[in-house]
């Protein structure tokens, strides 16, 4: 049950995501256009504001609420990444969402998201089936 | 106070957005990422025996699921209390039959893409850069490849 906790920082989460209109389809297309900046100033400064707060933590070696040693999973380059990323990338301009925003366009309303989920869902699942046939 | 029913800008929503990085490392140990939420919801609804994927830990993916209703329900509250929803989010074409499969096709390759890259832009993008991947970095290039040419070639052929 303590992961119960997370549903109350995925509400903050998706309020500024919601409220920064991540989550809208013109803003995205609008990002791919180069005609706004909004897009690119929210994830450089969300990026910029992480990389700082990880170098903090590494400096003063912060420790977790349970005081345990903050461990970062290391995540490995490979032909998935590029080809994956680049599937993820279409699908993200053409719903004008990303994983997150999904979820807070169906929030917020837009009903047509939700067979944007159903089709993440099966996209999630087909790659587990077709994983071990990929190049990797 | 109007001003909050507004577009919240950039510098107010980016800096707050990269804080859920230190924050949720300190609070749990996580590392901020959403998409294997997708193969969590999977796992609930075929039951693990059909969602066989030996690389996928339900249990520590299980926090991103209870993290994705809360951005559901963080939409609820944008839309109730903060002005959010008299907003078109979606063009008028995603409303019809064939906008729809278009969404469902969109939403296959976000899943797909998702998996087979492991993580997405919260994953890779936010989470990855800021702890120095260099999987990151390639993964936001490749978003950015993918989502710049279907916008200018893709697209267009739909409207």
């Amino acid at each position: 049950m303590k992961d119960v906790k997370y549903i109350l920082f995925g509400i903050v989460f998706g309020v500024l995501l919601t409220k920064a209109e991540v989550i809208n389809w013109f803003r995205i297309h609008d990002m791919f256009l180069f005609k706004e900046a909004h897009m690119y100033l929210i994830m450089g400064s969300a990026i910029a504001t992480a990389t700082i707060s990880v170098l903090l933590i590494r400096y003063f070696k912060v420790k977790t609420l349970h005081r345990k040693e903050i461990t970062i999973e290391a995540k490995g380059l490979n032909k998935g990444t590029i080809i994956g990323g680049m599937m993820f990338g279409i699908g993200w301009a053409i719903t004008g969402a990303c994983t997150g925003p999904i979820f807070a366009q169906i929030g917020v309303g837009v009903w047509p998201a939700i067979l944007t989920l159903i089709g993440a869902l099966l996209g999630a699942y087909s790659y587990s089936i077709a994983k071990s046939k990929l190049p990797h | 106070m109007g001003e909050i029913l507004n577009l919240w800008p950039w510098y107010v929503a980016g800096p707050l957005l990269g804080l859920f990085v230190p924050f949720l490392l300190i609070v749990g140990n996580k590392l901020l990422g959403i998409s294997s939420s997708f193969p969590y919801i999977c796992s609930i609804v075929l039951s693990q025996k059909y969602y066989a994927d030996s690389d996928y830990n339900a249990l520590s993916s299980r926090w991103k699921f209870y993290f994705a209703i809360g951005i559901t329900l963080g939409g609820l509250v944008a839309k109730i209390f903060l002005g959010a929803g008299g907003i078109s989010y979606l063009p008028q074409y995603y409303y019809t039959v064939r906008g729809l499969i278009f969404l469902l096709c969109g939403g296959f390759l976000i899943g797909f893409g998702a998996r087979y890259a492991n993580g997405c832009t919260a994953g890779h993008s936010i989470s990855g850069i800021s702890t120095f991947q260099i999987s990151g970095l390639f993964a936001t290039i490749s978003f950015f490849v993918g989502g710049l040419l279907c916008t200018h070639y893709i697209i267009p052929l739909f409207n």
